[in-house]
């Protein structure tokens, strides 16, 4: 996804309102957050418990797999890590220096 | 206001009794708003009371919303008028104040309310009399005010508030303020136009956004990061500043149909006044007695009466009040710890990009109801006059009519 562009004042809709449906995906709410998630394909058995668990639709998948992580809206919360049920865990949090 | 340029119009327009708040009311009912939400406070109770007689009367068709408090009755105006209808409510003192908080978010979502106020004085102490501290109190909240100076003027005003806050080049709330008691329990003989007109004059009312407008889903009141909330800010103010243009268009076009024309200020002999005295309200009404008598006397005194005191009319301001030698403010309403009243701050800096601007003092009258007797608007002129005569300024900020 390439960086949003910040409009002026003038191309503004009135009053603050949102005229266009479901664009909230537009608005990356993940790049806040120091932190990142990373996922090992290695040890993932796909069982898409993180996804199912996931509150900002941010665990990717494809024809039933996993295969990656939508980094500009995980807000790294930990719930999928949590769920996560492989020994080791396939997914796990890092911090910014190591990412 | 321009004189003896009543025009001739088809309908018949009616002489009547009222009261300041009965003038709201009656134009309330003639503008029949789709939704009106509204907690009676005094000294506005008489507006509500009256228009909920009319609605239990079928003679309007607003939905009449009863709240338990002024917070509900502006969130519930928010939501009617998000939806897309036509709304007003009314209020003053405490209940403007407890509404605090919503009055930014009507302005902040551009939302075309109007609400009539009775102005009176913040606790504490408690005061349930006039003065202007409650809607001086939220000055700069975004919403357009109105003041008027009797009945007529209340009822003009509430009227042509909904084509000012309604023009889709301003799409801003109106505030239409009458003084406390002074006019709103004042019994005034006025003009009231016909149902028609009104009706005919304020038009059908075609909301930008409607909410339930459901094939056209719209978001209202998004948070914004600092990344946005600027543009925003700078976006509302588009509404502000069309809106002298259009209180100057709506306010000739009320007169082309009634006789009564209305600008952003009313100047009273100020052709060729030395002194003047810039005031709002109802307050107006007695300097202009005390201006004829002066004239009389051979001092030539006169008036500036601001009407729109948002957006403040700057240049109508500097342009009248560069020619006179002194100029005295009435606030009716304290500084707070500023360098003045509000009125007063605002004059003043209109003046400052005058080539030889006249010598501009401050006096604070009328706090919770005092009177303002005529002898003591006749003493500010008097001073007016010395202040000319020595060059010697003396105090900038005063009070009038206080025991000290």
């Amino acid at each position: 996804m390439k960086k949003q562009e910040l409009k002026k004042w003038q191309e503004l809709p009135i009053g603050g309102l949102i005229l266009d449906m479901g664009n909230s995906s537009e608005t990356q709410t993940g790049d806040w957050n120091p932190n990142r998630l990373v996922w090992n394909e290695d040890t993932c058995t796909h069982c898409l418990l993180c996804w199912i668990n996931c509150p900002d639709a941010s665990i990717k998948v494809e024809n039933s797999k996993v295969i990656g992580i939508d980094d500009y809206h995980c807000k790294v919360c930990g719930i999928c890590v949590e769920v996560c049920p492989t020994k080791p865990k396939s997914l796990e949090i890092i911090s910014e220096e190591v990412a | 206001m321009e004189k003896g340029t009543m025009k001739k119009t088809k309908s018949k327009s009616r002489r009547v009794f009222l009261t300041g708040d009965g003038a709201i009311a009656e134009a309330m009912r003639q503008i029949n708003p789709h939704v009106v939400a509204a907690y009676p406070i005094t000294p506005s109770t008489q507006v509500v009371e009256t228009f909920a007689r009319f609605v239990a009367d079928g003679l309007v068709d607003t939905e009449f919303v009863v709240t338990e408090s002024e917070h509900s009755a502006m969130s519930a105006c928010v939501g009617a008028a998000a939806g897309g209808g036509r709304v007003m409510t009314v209020t003053g003192s405490q209940g403007l104040a407890y509404m605090f908080e919503v009055l930014g978010v009507t302005s902040g979502l551009r939302l075309p309310m109007v609400m009539a106020i009775a102005n009176r004085a913040l606790n504490s102490p408690l005061n349930i009399h006039g003065d202007h501290s409650d809607t001086m109190a939220m000055r700069d909240m975004g919403w357009i005010h109105l003041y008027s100076e009797n009945g007529q003027e209340a009822y003009d005003n509430t009227v042509q508030a909904f084509r000012i806050a309604e023009n889709p080049n301003v799409r801003t709330p109106v505030l239409v303020a009458i003084d406390g008691f002074q006019t709103s329990h004042m019994v005034e003989t006025l003009t009231v136009e016909t149902d028609e007109l009104v009706k005919k004059f304020i038009g059908k009312y075609i909301p930008s956004y409607p909410m339930i407008d459901i094939d056209n889903p719209v978001l209202y009141g998004a948070a914004d990061r600092p990344d946005y909330y600027m543009e925003h800010k700078r976006n509302q103010l588009v509404g502000m500043i069309n809106a002298p243009e259009v209180i100057q268009q709506v306010g000739k076009e009320y007169g082309d149909l009634t006789g009564r024309y209305y600008g952003l200020v009313e100047e009273y002999r100020m052709e060729d006044a030395e002194y003047a005295i810039v005031v709002m309200s109802a307050t107006a009404g007695s300097v202009k007695d005390v201006i004829e008598q002066l004239r009389e006397e051979g001092v030539a005194a006169g008036l500036l009466k601001i009407r729109a005191f948002r957006p403040f009319p700057a240049d109508e301001v500097a342009k009248s009040l560069s020619r006179t030698k002194s100029v005295a403010v009435l606030d009716r309403c304290g500084t707070g710890g500023a360098q003045g009243g509000p009125l007063f701050l605002e004059v003043r800096t209109a003046l400052y990009e005058e080539k030889s601007p006249p010598q501009v003092i401050n006096y604070i009258f009328g706090l919770g109801g005092r009177d303002l007797p005529l002898r003591d608007i006749k003493d500010v002129y008097l001073r007016l006059r010395e202040i000319a005569r020595t060059g010697k300024r003396g105090k900038l900020v005063d009070f009038l009519n206080l025991r000290e």
